[in-house]
């Protein structure tokens, strides 16, 4: 199926949980909201016309522009994207999903999104990844650690306004 | 040849003993760099591996951050450096993607040329340490001579012997010097007998055979469902290559050239070459498997190789222009996975509209096909972790990045 295809059968089946989608960037892309995640994923998965059975990468980026001089076109936010695709049908979906920087604005409040690693495997290690350095809290993952960092490391490093710190354990840092 | 195989369960029945944590690594000679195993045994079976990582995280991502996108060239060298070609192949044909740029013919070529010979590099030093692993010597030192000779090879043609950042956002950064082609077919005809020799030193070697028929078998379900790519999804038998099935971006390099994926399908491997046969007593999906598929895949290489090589003399000089590092990137997002010789590495590259990438990912290929190792070893014995480990052929500077 085509991403137009798929789109079409997404909006049909979820309405108003599919938020937005481009199909015309390089990468078309679906975005969801982010509680409709887990049951959009199943469907992905499920659906003997779709079948995306494989999950590659789970990213998260910030959008967060530290520079005053430049103007953004967005506000501050955080995007998490899945890219599917479908060993059996050869078809490829990327999935988006728009998240607060903070949870309520509330500083040092990891966003929440649910996790998919009961879905696809991959995501067990790619979700605690994205937590690690980009800090998304995934909701329902077994084991949420750090997994690049140190456990004791403060901070997502991914974060546009991650501070060096100045110390760790007697190494000088910055 | 028929292996009883016993239950390792039922053997350890009568001598149930307590529950240890024995530590594997991070400097164990058998985890290929810097892993670290926690091995939660029951006598000589392992009831738990939890793997830790991290030990060589050199924040790739968020240099890639602060660079242009073809000062970041390097940092992909760093990340799976038994296979640097593949890696900047990977990140180069992203950024390429974004920038809907075309390379000339010849750059083609010589990126294919130079893509397939770091995977014949990159198989050998998999076969070798997997040798090594399980306590045979020779083969390894067999499979380091001739990768020395690719590395010689690389050094001719880019200076370096393992950092290349030779294959470059536009092209490649040079062509080949005078009498390389020579060289490298001198090399192909003296490096086929060789591959005899080592299916005879460790393929149809019985020990080798007792020590991975049946070990660590990952179907083909959960290959896919872990993200297993390459030859670790292949042995499982699961059809797939990103040279052949990948997005456009990614098979128009291959566009003319002939070459099998090696998968068994329907119960037999592609047979164009006289590969020794498959014994009795291993199992789709098992150690031996994997090891195997890196093997034939190697013919392959070499077939592509030559091919490359004759492409290359018909195309008109012109190699690219490297991408300028002031040039602005167009707003968006492009994701594109490569096949490189561990499996499928993907890049991603964000822009705002300036040089330098809003952010830089790196989809590891090692980092998906370790992560099914607790799986693998759950319930085996404590001496089968290496054959395991070694057999998915991990790299971990591509792991921590």
């Amino acid at each position: 199926m085509d991403t137009p295809a798929i789109l079409e059968k997404l909006k049909q089946h979820f309405g108003p949980r599919i938020t937005g989608s481009n199909l015309e960037a390089i990468d078309p892309w679906v975005e969801v909201a982010p509680g409709a995640l887990p049951d959009v994923c199943r469907f992905l998965r499920d659906e003997p016309e779709l079948r995306f059975n494989m999950l590659h990468c789970i990213s998260g980026v910030d959008y967060l522009q530290t520079d005053p001089k430049k103007k953004p076109e967005w506000g501050p936010h955080l995007e998490v994207m899945y890219h599917l695709s479908s060993l059996i049908h050869r078809h490829r979906l990327v999935l988006k999903v728009l998240l607060p920087r903070w949870k309520d604005n509330v500083e040092r409040e990891l966003p929440e999104v649910p996790s998919v690693s009961g879905i696809w495997k991959t995501a067990l290690w790619h979700e605690r990844e994205v937590y690690d350095l980009s800090g998304v809290r995934f909701q329902g993952h077994p084991d949420l650690r750090r997994i690049l960092c140190p456990e004791d490391w403060v901070g997502h490093p991914l974060r546009k306004d991650y501070q060096m710190p100045l110390e760790y354990h007697g190494i000088r840092g910055k | 040849m028929v292996l009883e195989r016993v239950d390792p369960e039922l053997v350890e029945f009568d001598v149930r003993t307590d529950e240890l944590m024995v530590n594997m690594g991070p400097q164990h000679p058998s985890t290929h760099g810097v892993l670290r195993l926690v091995l939660r045994t029951d006598g000589e079976v392992v009831r738990e591996v939890i793997p830790y990582i991290g030990y060589l995280h050199r924040c790739a991502e968020k240099i890639g951050e602060n660079v242009a996108a073809r000062q970041w060239i390097p940092y992909t060298d760093r990340m799976d450096y038994l296979a640097g070609m593949n890696m900047n192949l990977g990140w180069a044909l992203t950024v390429e993607k974004l920038l809907k740029l075309e390379v000339p013919e010849r750059a083609r070529h010589l990126r294919v040329l130079i893509a397939e010979l770091n995977r014949i590099a990159s198989h050998l030093v998999a076969a070798g340490a997997f040798g090594l692993d399980l306590g045979s010597f020779t083969p390894f030192v067999h499979c380091f001579r001739e990768r020395e000779k690719i590395l010689d090879l690389f050094e001719r043609v880019c200076g370096a012997r393992l950092t290349y950042s030779y294959i470059t956002i536009g092209g490649v950064m040079a062509d080949l010097p005078r009498g390389w082609l020579e060289e490298c077919e001198a090399f192909l005809a003296s490096f086929e007998p060789v591959i005899d020799d080592l299916h005879a030193l460790l393929t149809s070697n019985a020990i080798l055979i007792r020590r991975t028929a049946g070990i660590g078998v990952l179907s083909p379900e959960m290959a896919v469902s872990y993200g297993c790519t390459g030859p670790v999804l292949r042995a499982s038998g699961v059809d797939w290559d990103l040279r052949r099935d990948g997005e456009p971006w990614c098979t128009r390099t291959y566009d003319g050239y002939r070459f099998e994926v090696i998968a068994q399908t329907g119960g037999r491997y592609p047979q164009d070459a006289p590969y020794p046969p498959v014994p009795a007593a291993v199992v789709l999906g098992d150690s031996w498997h994997r090891f195997y598929v890196r093997m034939l895949e190697v013919v392959q290489s070499v077939k592509l190789v030559r091919q490359a090589m004759d492409y290359y003399r018909k195309s008109p000089p012109g190699v690219g222009e490297p991408l300028r590092l002031t040039q602005r990137l167009p707003k968006g997002e492009a994701y594109l996975e490569t096949e490189a010789p561990k499996g499928q590495m993907g890049f991603m590259v964000v822009s705002d509209g300036s040089a330098i990438p809003w952010r830089a990912r790196a989809r590891s290929s090692s980092f998906c096909n370790l992560s099914v190792v607790s799986e693998l070893c759950r319930g085996c014995l404590i001496a089968d972790v290496p054959a395991i480990v070694g057999s998915l052929d991990i790299v971990l500077g591509e792991i921590d990045r």
